[in-house]
């Protein structure tokens, strides 16, 4: 029998490697899977990659991953925010190596790992700092910079509901990088607010499929802002 | 003569007027999300958040905010009938495919044939941030920016050439400013309109390039 509804955070990560790329879902308040970054930071791996669209903010969540020093390298397209203050740190005094990649360019390059393209020819940022050296292609008369896949060891990502072959869906604006991210990583976990039996979810309103999710954790939804709720539903 | 500049409504109105019905728009952090407080009533216009959303609506009435909505400046919205959410991918593939009718963004300077900076004022130990600047500026069909002519010192940031981090080359057609409105074309800058009482003279002196009538 296919389940993949894990018992625990702690052993949804439990094979979470030194070293390893973490994708991170989220963008502001809707879509980040706290929990997730939480039960890495207990985890202990380190060394990490993490790809996410920002840098953490205040002290918790990311920020307090990057702050216990278990993140080599960030890549993401806005590090830079009013309570980014452990990014700063970190980046400033050379802790921590960035990689800015302007935020389509993330999708695609994550949403192309996950679809098996080598390479891919972008408008986006040409002639600019952030197309560095890579080599580019007049193609009809129209400039283009080659963009590398980014492949994830593990994808982190909230969603909605899901059930036990995988299947997810998400709610308004939290979906943002959950998709991509979910088909680009070896081992994708996804925390929901609702575990439905198969045959529940409709078919046409999943938006993940359970081909590209691992692991799902049923978490219980916080009213609190980060966790997407103001009030409880 | 003496003139009067555009406040930041009187220029985000002149904005709206040139937002056509029907119109797809992406409208930036900052300033430019002013323009959606003065489409003009009857024009019906869809509005995309780089976060996954068309037909984004205002902000909730205080109690009603929920954090799964927001926009891209991460500030609770709501969505209109008709609204649709969609991930990063498929909101960027929207900009770079050419499926936005306009976007409208701030900027530090641009240039007379359109180039925009507006990412980066390049200084050292500065956090870098690009965000969706950059695949906005070249993506939409029509990319118009909506700034202060001139800086506090009153240099101004319509440039021959920018000395800014560059966002896109050549991506911005149109320039909204507290004094006029200009066309950057491969030739130059061209007048759209400038504020009653300013001389064409003077509005060249003041942005120190040809402005073409």
């Amino acid at each position: 029998m296919i389940n993949k509804i894990a018992r625990s955070v702690a052993d949804a990560l439990a094979d979470v490697k030194d070293g390893s790329t973490v994708l991170i879902g989220g963008f502001g308040t809707a879509g980040i899977p706290n929990e997730l970054i939480d039960g890495l930071i207990e985890q202990g791996a380190k060394d990490l990659t993490v790809v996410n669209n920002n840098a953490g903010n205040a002290e918790v969540g990311l920020a307090a991953l990057l702050k216990a020093g278990r993140v080599r390298k960030i890549i993401c397209s806005f590090p830079r925010q009013a309570d980014s203050q452990v990014f700063d740190g970190l980046y400033r005094s050379g802790q921590l190596e960035l990689e800015l990649v302007p935020q389509g360019n993330l999708a695609e390059r994550i949403r192309a790992a996950g679809a098996g393209i080598g390479a891919f020819f972008c408008p986006t940022g040409f002639g600019t700092q952030l197309a560095g050296d890579r080599e580019t292609r007049e193609i009809d008369g129209k400039q283009y910079v080659l963009e590398y896949p980014i492949h994830g060891d593990v994808a982190l990502i909230k969603a909605e509901k899901g059930d036990r072959w995988g299947n997810l869906s998400y709610r308004k604006a939290a979906r943002n990088f959950g998709p991509v991210m979910a088909m680009a990583a070896g081992r994708t976990i996804a925390t929901v607010h609702e575990v439905v039996e198969l045959g529940e979810m409709d078919p046409e309103a999943i938006i993940t499929p359970g081909i590209f999710v691992h692991q799902i954790v049923k978490i219980d939804r916080v009213a609190t802002q980060a966790g997407g709720f103001k009030k409880a539903a | 003569m003496s003139y009067q500049k555009r406040t930041k409504d009187q220029l985000a109105a002149r904005v709206a007027q040139d937002i056509f019905d029907g119109a797809v728009v992406n409208l930036g952090i900052g300033q430019p999300t002013l323009v959606a407080n003065h489409l003009p009533e009857g024009r019906e216009v869809i509005l995309h958040s780089e976060n996954g959303i068309l037909g984004m609506g205002p902000a909730p009435v205080e109690g009603e905010e929920d954090y799964d909505l927001i926009n891209a400046g991460k500030q609770p919205v709501t969505l209109l009938k008709g609204g649709a959410f969609f991930h990063h991918a498929d909101s960027f593939a929207m900009m770079r495919g050419g499926h936005l009718d306009i976007c409208v963004l701030g900027a530090f300077q641009v240039s007379a044939t359109g180039d925009l900076a507006n990412w980066s004022t390049g200084e050292p130990g500065a956090i870098p941030a690009v965000g969706g600047a950059m695949d906005l500026a070249i993506g939409a069909k029509q990319t118009w920016v909506m700034m202060d002519l001139l800086t506090k010192k009153g240099e101004s940031k319509v440039v021959a050439q920018c000395t800014y981090p560059l966002t896109g080359i050549a991506c911005v057609k149109r320039i909204y400013s507290e004094l006029a409105t200009l066309e950057c074309t491969p030739q130059g800058l061209k007048l759209i309109d400038k504020v009653e009482g300013l001389e064409h003279a003077e509005l060249e002196k003041l942005i120190g390039l040809p402005v073409a009538v």
